[in-house]
């Protein structure tokens, strides 16, 4: 296709990808290298309702010429990425010298919060992706052998747990898993264990996650999966079961092979959502035990009343380069598919 | 004579017409834009403002929970989104900040005759916001509860944690205490209470550098730990809702709660009668021989944008008089606990009073206040969980603090 | 498949239908439990002295005088007007599949037919926009949107949207075009169409199921989306789920929970109606072109 027809074809697209997201991630890659200018304070009088007080104040006059004179702030270099909320290469070079094993060393890690979101992201990352695949896959090998007049409702049914939204679905559950909640109260039975609570320990909380995540994550899979089911093709099987094969080992043989592109495709899609995980950890009231990067950029930007821009800007582009890495095998793939086919 | 026609044709038509929402707010013209949290006083407050509303003043309003996260971006504009900004006294800090806000003195002298003293939120002698409305965490309690297990009414943190130890011994509670653990906000600000009861100072006067890493900081975490105890195993997770229906199921016999939360939990018609009518509001209580509730008092009020016509900010500051004059304390006091002339409290409001009688201090509203109270609120819950000690979970928070307050720029 | 490969061991069968029957359980129960639940009262359904009474309602029974209540239902869609954020969800999703659909088919086209390097390039892009946290976004979005005057309403979010969900659209029917035959349009060109007639009047006809595949998950992104609706639309602009969220306020008071619960499950139910008017066309969808990684 000529470039000019290249470019008609994919002008609207590439536009609003641009304007809206290549254009804010150059602008937040470039706040990431800075910080706010230093605050001029000034002591004043300050009364209310319940008495008056001495305290400090900005000097906003002062501050709006400063701010005139370089709108973004100070030039800090890299410096955020290497502070103690990031990266925090001061603290761990520390850490390695005065630790006396790696054990230990790791363990002083994990009280750094970027290093402590960071394992939980990767654990949630690798645990749930595979998980959600597989449960996926089998779901969509079951409802391809029901009643066709059944399949309707099942996969309407199958696809809840990704349309409801997590606002409420989270609540939800929350609510069901508490200690005397339907499914809390029952675990206590099963295991006849009365203390038991699913949101006290930290393994507890973050096995609950995990579920949750492949229980949310599963849909998707069967979708694709159970869609790209319907083409394989039926003189391979045929032939493969004059050959004697099993049934399982004609999944194994033709079915898998055959959805291996599918297969990439939602572990690329899977493996970038999941390493965004946020929203189970707020709807699960979570943090105490388990804190993800977007958890990070999100409390940045909205747990206190002043966001720190450039602190959650350096963790989204950490969080961008992190994911990089992550697909990198993907990538590679892709380029050597794409480099056949040119 | 022709103008005295009119105006008893207008009371006429006032009184033969007392539902139709027409009210005279003395506006001439202008826009009124309100940008505000999205609860019942507030929906109070707003509706009672858009009553001025007429054919040459424009009166709209958006209440979302979103409004801290886009009150900044929306007043920094030219002009700015909304005229009228409603604010908490932690949220009012960053319009401060960014000088967003205009200075209200010769609107209050204009208009302003109906309000008290106290409502006036001055920064440097100047008024920058009016509050209207209390909050503070203060003591709830079960009197059935305490009178079985023989106890007097708890004033302080050593009576709460002495009381809840017989509570348990005696049978009748497994899980007498319950307290907002969950980190971030409660937890910062259970925190917060506590310190401030140990008579703590959160920065070194005068400056921008934290100073929570002291006995008084630990003291306070050894307490909040003490009482941890006394609560369910998923006590990190607790907040206001997951609270409230605690309370109601009789789970719980101490507590130290929202005041905008206490009508629910004293609500007789509500799904726990019997719970309700032996549920005691007092003031917060006291910790570590200190003579001033372990509390902070918080305000809700309005700002008016600095970035808008005078004509606006005018219009702005009389529609919201209008919606907090004096009969809306009146005749919605059971809404909040309201700090407009004329309100009578109702029982429902007697922590909060109590509290705020009690000397508690109001949440500071220090430019770098929010920043430590963030950083406070990631890094405690280890310690909450006994995974490390209390110095180390201060140490983290300062450092913490530290180097956000750098980023910020407070710190250098 | 034929009929042939379909037949199997009887365990197979009870063992299959058995994992169904569990995995249909673990998917919709919780849906199920919020859908019997929403018309009790909150102390029911959220009731911490015995979870049965979310089931029985002995409270929903002493309060209303029936074990079933729509008090729920009506505080949602009458007192609070939840009718209205219905009216702006479909505005949005509707307006949010076109467009995105619009642009996606385009640019997926595009993208498969052209053999160049910088095509890979763009689709790689394409991925690393998508890794951007939304949150990081949508704050940088807010004062160019005061700015500019356009915040708060409906044709702004929509745009937003659909960029942000440009590169999932982007890849999937790229995917999807690929599967498609080239020389279909080829010979349409040599026929005497332009690339644009070819590509509208032969490939789109037989792209139809893979379009309505990726508009079902579009149309699910925006319906679902939260993060950009709640901090980009005013009030009377709300969407359903920002609205919900409303429901639940910042500290769930005045007792509206069972408003967002009776909002949530009257929210679902026209995707009941969608999942299964489109099954058919989901499942062909993929059929055509199975998605190439």
């Amino acid at each position: 296709m000529p470039h000019r027809t290249f470019f008609k074809f994919i002008a609207p697209s590439l536009f609003v990808m641009l304007l809206f997201i290549a254009l804010p991630i150059l602008s937040v890659a470039y706040q990431s290298l800075f910080i706010e200018h230093e605050q001029i304070l000034v002591e004043v009088e300050n009364c209310g309702p319940f008495g008056c007080e001495k305290e400090l104040r900005i000097d906003t006059e002062a501050m709006d010429r400063a701010m005139e004179e370089s709108p973004m702030g100070r030039f800090n270099w890299l410096g955020t990425y290497a502070n103690t909320s990031h990266l925090a290469f001061a603290e761990v070079g520390a850490i390695w010298r005065d630790s006396d094993g790696p054990v230990s060393a790791l363990r002083a890690m994990l009280n750094l919060p970027f290093y402590k979101a960071l394992i939980f992201t990767i654990a949630y990352t690798f645990i749930v992706t595979p998980l959600g695949m597989v449960l996926g896959f089998f779901v969509a090998l079951g409802v391809n052998s029901i009643p066709r007049l059944l399949k309707g409702p099942v996969i309407f049914f199958s696809l809840l747990p990704m349309i409801v939204t997590p606002l409420v679905g989270s609540l939800v559950l929350f609510w069901m898993i508490d200690s005397s909640g339907v499914i809390g109260a029952n675990l206590q039975l099963l295991l006849n264990d009365p203390q038991l609570s699913l949101k006290a320990s930290p393994t507890l909380t973050w096995v609950t996650l995990f579920l949750y995540g492949v229980w949310h994550a599963a849909p998707f899979s069967f979708v694709v999966f159970y869609a790209g089911l319907q083409t394989v093709p039926g003189d391979t099987l045929e032939s493969a079961m004059i050959d004697g094969a099993s049934r399982w080992e004609r999944v194994r043989f033709v079915v898998i092979p055959h959805l291996m592109p599918l297969a990439t495709f939602i572990a690329l899609v899977q493996l970038m959502d999941n390493f965004r995980v946020f929203e189970p950890i707020i709807g699960f009231s979570a943090a105490a035990n388990a804190t993800s990067l977007s958890y990070l950029i999100y409390n940045d930007l909205r747990g206190s009343e002043t966001p720190l821009f450039g602190s959650a800007a350096a963790t989204s582009m950490l969080t961008i380069i992190g994911v990089v890495i992550l697909l990198m095998p993907v990538l590679i793939r892709t380029w050597r598919d794409f480099n056949r086919k040119v | 004579m022709k103008s005295l026609l009119r105006m008893t044709a207008a009371a006429g038509a006032l009184l033969a017409a007392p539902s139709f929402a027409f009210a005279d707010c003395g506006i001439e013209s202008g826009s009124v834009r309100i940008l505000s949290n999205d609860f019942e006083a507030l929906h109070v407050v707003a509706s009672g403002a858009e009553e001025c509303a007429s054919a040459t003043v424009e009166v709209t309003k958006n209440q979302t929970t979103e409004h801290k996260n886009i009150q900044v971006a929306a007043l920094t504009t030219n002009p700015a989104t909304y005229t009228v900004a409603v604010v908490a006294n932690n949220s009012v800090v960053p319009l401060l900040n960014d000088g967003l806000i205009r200075p209200l003195d010769d609107l209050v002298e204009k208009y302003g005759q109906s309000l008290e003293p106290t409502q006036l939120i001055r920064i440097d002698g100047k008024v920058m916001a009016i509050a209207f409305m209390a909050n503070a965490q203060h003591l709830h309690y079960r009197k059935d509860l305490l009178e079985e297990a023989g106890l007097e009414p708890p004033t302080s943190y050593e009576d709460i944690l002495a009381g809840a130890a017989i509570l348990r011994e005696k049978g009748i509670l497994a899980t007498p205490l319950a307290a907002n653990f969950k980190p971030g906000f409660d937890l910062a600000e259970e925190f917060v209470n506590m310190y401030l009861g140990y008579g703590g100072e959160f920065f070194e006067p005068g400056t921008p550098n934290a100073s929570i890493v002291n006995e008084k900081g630990v003291a306070a975490l050894e307490t909040m730990k003490a009482m941890s105890g006394f609560m369910g195993p998923d006590f990190m997770t607790f907040d206001t809702n997951a609270i409230k229906p605690m309370w109601e199921a009789s789970e719980v016999a101490i507590l130290n709660g929202w005041g905008s939360r206490a009508s629910a939990l004293i609500d007789t018609e509500g799904p726990a009668p019997e719970v309700a009518a032996n549920t005691v509001l007092a003031a917060a209580p006291t910790v570590g021989g200190g003579t001033t509730p372990a509390a902070t008092l918080w305000w809700d009020g309005f700002a008016i944008a600095k970035n808008i016509s005078d004509e606006d900010a005018e219009a702005s500051f009389q529609a919201m008089m209008h919606g907090i004059r004096p009969e809306v304390a009146q005749e919605y006091a059971p809404v909040a606990v309201w700090l407009i002339k004329g309100y009578e409290p109702t029982p429902a409001a007697v922590g909060v009073i109590e509290t705020l009688k009690a000397g508690a201090k109001p949440f500071p509203m220090l430019p770098y206040m929010g920043v430590l109270f963030t950083a406070i609120g990631e890094n405690l819950a280890e310690f909450m969980q006994g995974q490390e000690s209390a110095e180390q979970a201060l140490e983290d928070a300062t450092q913490a603090y530290n180097t956000a307050a750098r980023e910020a720029g407070f710190l250098n | 498949m034929s009929s042939k490969a379909r037949s199997r061991s009887t365990t197979l069968v009870v063992f299959s239908t058995a994992f169904i029957v569990l995995w249909l359980i673990v998917a919709a129960f919780p849906f199920l439990w919020t859908v019997w639940g929403s018309f009790k009262v909150e102390a029911d359904f959220f009731s911490r002295t015995d979870w049965m009474n979310a089931v029985t309602g002995p409270v929903t029974q002493a309060r209303t005088g029936s074990a079933f209540t729509g008090a729920g239902y009506h505080g949602a869609w009458v007192e609070q007007e939840f009718w209205r954020a219905a009216i702006n969800t479909l505005i949005v999703t509707v307006f949010v599949t076109l467009i995105s659909l619009t642009f996606g088919t385009l640019g997926g086209y595009a993208l498969a037919r052209s053999g160049y390097r910088y095509t890979f390039w763009i689709l790689m892009a394409a991925l690393v926009f998508r890794a951007m946290p939304h949150v990081t976004l949508v704050s940088g979005y807010l004062l160019p949107f005061f700015q500019l005057n356009i915040w708060g309403i409906l044709p702004t979010t929509i745009i937003v949207i659909v960029a942000i969900n440009q590169p999932f659209t982007l890849w999937m029917l790229h995917s999807f075009f690929l599967s498609i035959p080239k020389d279909l349009d080829e010979s349409a060109m040599v026929d005497g169409c332009s690339r644009f007639q070819a590509f509208r009047l032969v490939v789109i006809p037989v792209m139809w199921p893979g379009v309505i595949t990726t508009g079902l998950f579009s149309f699910l992104l925006a319906y679902n989306d939260f993060t950009v609706t709640a901090m980009l639309l005013s009030q009377e602009n709300q969407t359903m789920v920002p609205k919900i969220a409303s429901f639940l306020g910042s500290t769930q008071a005045e007792g509206k929970v069972m408003y967002a619960v009776a909002a949530v499950v009257s929210a679902i139910a026209p995707l009941f109606l969608l999942v299964l008017f489109f099954q058919k066309q989901i499942v062909s969808g993929l059929t055509a072109g199975a998605v190439k990684g």
